[in-house]
């Protein structure tokens, strides 16, 4: 594909280009704007190499964790079909998108002290878990990341056509075979993606990290960036801690974009994914054993939320409900926004002719969640605040600034499925000169409906539970449901906030399950 | 999409520019618990929208003087509600704000106040708060704090990213001087983790995550008052107790600078400061204590104030971190 003779113009680059240059301004123009404002870089403090020392170290195994157990929780539920499927990959969609402290409370509703697994422990004559510490904030992060893995490593399984799996059984594969000649090829191509969003995300934790990691000792760079904003105000140091941030968040993006090669299993006719191996009774009860263990380890945290939101929900007032359908809406803009250009970048990425523009194009695309939200918030701010009131643009900026730290995610679903579509029907699509918009339309979206629709999913639910750059663009009169629950814990109120917590939780999930169905509608699994 | 966007806001922008020709807005920048719907900010507004006589007071919420120093001379802040000296001299330094007319002999401070700028309306005490049903002995001192076996759990806030994480640092520095650093090495262990803010760390202590946590004098009388809960107590130190103050403060570039000052003269008025109890959970600044509620006249009170001047704060601040920092990280 790569070597041909003549170039066909497949799909419109225009609205790509134009996106990735509008992702550029956002992330590097607001970074460019808080140094302007700060006449340039000031010096690193004496504790700031140490933090970035152990942002690496525990984003590097946060990936790797959640990584390393997403693959066999992906593969048993690829080759399993058993009632409640459905659910329980949609509920995995959840831990993903709750506000941090929420997740954290909730966490702590298992693994504290007081949480429900300690007291089993105590009940068997163990002392309880101790969670704080380097292994807490593992934890936190495998809790938040693993479901996203899942769902993103599964992806790529639905993705090898069900005739490769007959021809395997006829072939008589051992599953030595299957793991060399299909598992791993696919993997090779999802893997490191996977692993470099999950990577970015962890680097610019903060709350998580600090509430779980039990000291100073586990202090990020985004913490730095705080403190050099909030209590030092010096904005030069904040802009060149976020470029060590961006600097990090690139090295691995582009690692990921040169270790990735796609599988190319080739097409096949739509049929209904059947498996033939792993039918053995060890098998059978290993995937049993990581689904229970997965299920068990993502959902128990979630129960306890519901749980113990339950009697705080009568006591929320009115303007909870008014809150939760202004970030009903605000996660439709973002939806809409984020899939507008999570499209167009993608197209781009699939069609690009030089390997390097496609890389950069692609690299752009991971780097909006390396971004500091503070940095982009503050730059934001300065660039809106000569020419118009912030405040009356907060919901619209939020909207866009959900959209952009969506957008990694979005592509992560995105790219390897397109580009599945070109390798297995570009040929043919060429030959009927189905070029442009036309492509889109009949060869794109609809095979991309699987994977559009997890995204928009992923998307909506992100915005719903995102505090994001509220701290410069709050409006008062127009808080969202996040801001809400984290007043409502401000001011004591810690029943009335679980209640919300619950809103939250059920309204994202709603959110998420109705894209994520929208998408899969017709589709056999 | 976006262009919709921008149109819709610019829209919205010049749409209250116009109101503002009908009735004079008075802007006041706070910080989110202030203003949001559970803080006193609604009530303020609304007392002092009776008594101005046809003007409209609106919030801005968010990072208060971070905001300010973003926006400069253009902000169109009238009155910064919510700074503590933690942070006044950094504010005081930028030459935003503008001295106050008010007579400040209504202020009941437990210690004597002078700053033509930046104005008090209510204050607290940083303090451990521990559940009394629990906890039978609990450290009459920050030394016995400092002594108490490894085994009991404590939270607190992170200096760098909390006021009242910074005021604990402060707190300490003040008590143990040079031997601060030993300090908290000995505190370390019992501290079971450090968050972000201080919500996050009382969410803990509510759920029995921890037996005490760093809060204020005054949380006990939530507990009291709002859950009719007489189970929190704050421990308190011989030592004293680090004196924490929020202030207002009106903007040299107002552009409604007789609104403004009707504003500073309302702070001390006995409206404003019977909001406060109940509202922002800390002592009124101008209200002779038989005024207060009497879930906070019951509440144990410290005898000692330990104060630092902005100046002082700003000159031990990051040493006093760097300190504490070193101790937890080892």
């Amino acid at each position: 594909m790569a070597n041909r003779l003549f170039k066909i113009s497949r799909a419109p680059l225009w609205p790509g280009i134009s996106a990735a240059m509008l992702v550029a301004v956002l992330i590097f123009g607001t970074l460019a704007a808080v140094l302007w404002r700060a006449k340039g870089f000031s010096a690193l403090g004496p504790f700031d190499l140490a933090a970035l020392r152990f942002t690496l170290w525990q984003a590097l195994l946060s990936a790797l964790l959640s990584v390393l157990l997403a693959v066999p929780v992906a593969r048993a539920l690829a080759r399993r079909q058993f009632p409640g499927r459905a659910a329980l990959l949609a509920l995995m969609g959840a831990p993903f998108i709750l506000p941090v402290i929420v997740a954290v409370l909730g966490l702590l509703a298992v693994f504290g002290r007081k949480g429900v697994f300690s007291v089993a422990l105590g009940w068997i004559g163990f002392d309880p878990v101790q969670i704080y510490g380097l292994h807490g904030v593992l934890l936190a992060h495998v809790f938040f990341n693993l479901p996203l893995a899942v769902r993103l490593i599964l992806q790529g399984w639905l993705s090898i056509p069900s005739e490769r799996f007959r021809l395997a059984a006829s072939l008589g594969f051992s599953p030595r075979d299957m793991r060399h000649l299909l598992e791993y090829p696919m993997l090779r191509g999802v893997l490191p993606g996977v692993f470099t969003v999950i990577f970015i995300i962890c680097l610019t934790s903060f709350t998580v990290v600090l509430a779980l990691g039990g000291g100073p000792k586990a202090t990020t760079v985004e913490l730095a960036i705080y403190q050099a904003f909030r209590f030092d105000f010096d904005l030069g140091r904040a802009a060149l801690l976020s470029l060590m941030q961006f600097g990090v968040g690139a090295a691995a993006a582009l690692l990921a974009l040169w270790i990735a090669v796609p599988g190319g299993f080739g097409a096949g006719l739509d049929r209904a994914v059947e498996r033939w191996d792993g039918r053995g009774g060890l098998a059978k009860l290993m995937d049993a054993g990581w689904i229970i263990a997965a299920a068990g380890f993502l959902l128990l945290p979630l129960l306890m939320i519901a749980l113990r939101g339950v009697p705080g929900l009568a006591l929320l007032p009115a303007s909870i409900w008014a809150a939760a359908l202004r970030s009903l809406w605000l996660a439709l803009v973002s939806v809409a926004l984020s899939m507008g250009l999570a499209l167009a970048l993608a197209i781009a990425v699939q069609n690009l002719r030089r390997r390097w523009a496609r890389g950069m194009v692609e690299g752009l695309g991971y780097l909006t969640i390396a971004a500091s939200p503070l940095v982009m918030g503050t730059g934001l701010f300065l660039m809106i605040f000569p020419f118009a009131n912030p405040v009356a643009l907060a919901l619209p900026v939020t909207g866009l600034v959900n959209a952009l730290m969506s957008l990694p995610f979005v592509l992560r679903a995105l790219v390897p499925a397109l580009n599945d579509i070109e390798s297995r029907y570009g040929a043919l699509a060429d030959s009927l000169g189905l070029t442009g918009w036309a492509r889109l339309r009949w060869l794109y979206l609809p095979r991309l409906r699987r994977p559009l629709g997890f995204a928009a999913g992923l998307s909506a639910a992100l915005s719903m539970g995102d505090l994001g750059v509220i701290t410069l663009f709050a409006d008062p009169g127009a808080a969202t449901l996040p801001l809400q629950l984290f007043r409502l814990m401000a001011a004591y109120q810690m029943q009335a906030a679980a209640g919300a917590a619950l809103l939250l939780l059920a309204l994202s999930l709603a959110l998420f399950w109705i894209f994520d169905r929208g998408g899969r509608i017709d589709a056999d699994t | 999409m976006k262009h919709i966007l921008l149109l819709a806001g610019l829209t919205l922008a010049a749409h209250s520019a116009a109101a503002q020709e009908t009735t004079p807005v008075l802007t006041v920048y706070a910080p989110d618990y202030f203003g949001s719907e559970w803080g006193p900010g609604p009530a303020i507004e609304s007392a002092f929208e009776e008594v101005c006589g046809g003007c409209d007071l609106q919030y801005v919420t968010g990072d208060v003087l971070p905001r300010l120093l973003l926006e400069g001379t253009r902000t169109s802040a009238d009155i910064a509600i919510g700074l503590n000296t933690d942070e006044s001299k950094k504010a005081r330094d930028s030459g935003l704000f503008a001295p106050h007319s008010v007579d400040t002999s209504a202020l009941t401070l437990p210690l004597a106040w002078q700053d033509d700028t930046f104005l008090p309306f209510n204050w607290s005490y940083t303090a451990f708060i521990y559940d009394n049903t629990k906890m039978a002995n609990p450290p009459k001192s920050f030394q016995e704090l400092v002594d108490m076996p490894d085994d009991v759990r404590l939270v607190i806030q992170d200096p760098r990213s909390s006021i009242s994480g910074l005021a604990l640092v402060l707190w300490g520095k003040s008590v143990f001087g040079d031997k601060a650093g030993e300090a908290w090495e000995k505190l370390a262990p019992k501290v079971v983790t450090v968050t972000k803010g201080w919500s996050e760390a009382y969410g803990m202590f509510t759920d029995g995550e921890a037996d005490m946590v760093l809060s204020y004098t005054t949380s006990p009388a939530y507990h009291i008052i709002a859950e009719e809960d007489q189970s929190k107590s704050a421990a308190l130190f011989d030592e004293g107790h680090y004196f924490l103050v929020e202030m207002a403060a009106k903007l040299a570039g107002t552009d409604q600078p007789e609104l403004a000052d009707q504003f500073m003269e309302f702070v001390l008025s006995p409206k404003f400061q019977n909001i406060i109890p109940t509202a922002n959970w800390s002592y009124p600044a101008a209200l002779p204590e038989d005024q207060w509620p009497e879930a906070f006249s019951q509440l144990n009170y410290p005898q000692k104030a330990i104060f630092l001047d902005e100046n002082q704060a700003a000159d031990l601040r990051d040493e006093a971190i760097a300190e504490w920092q070193t101790a937890f990280s080892k």
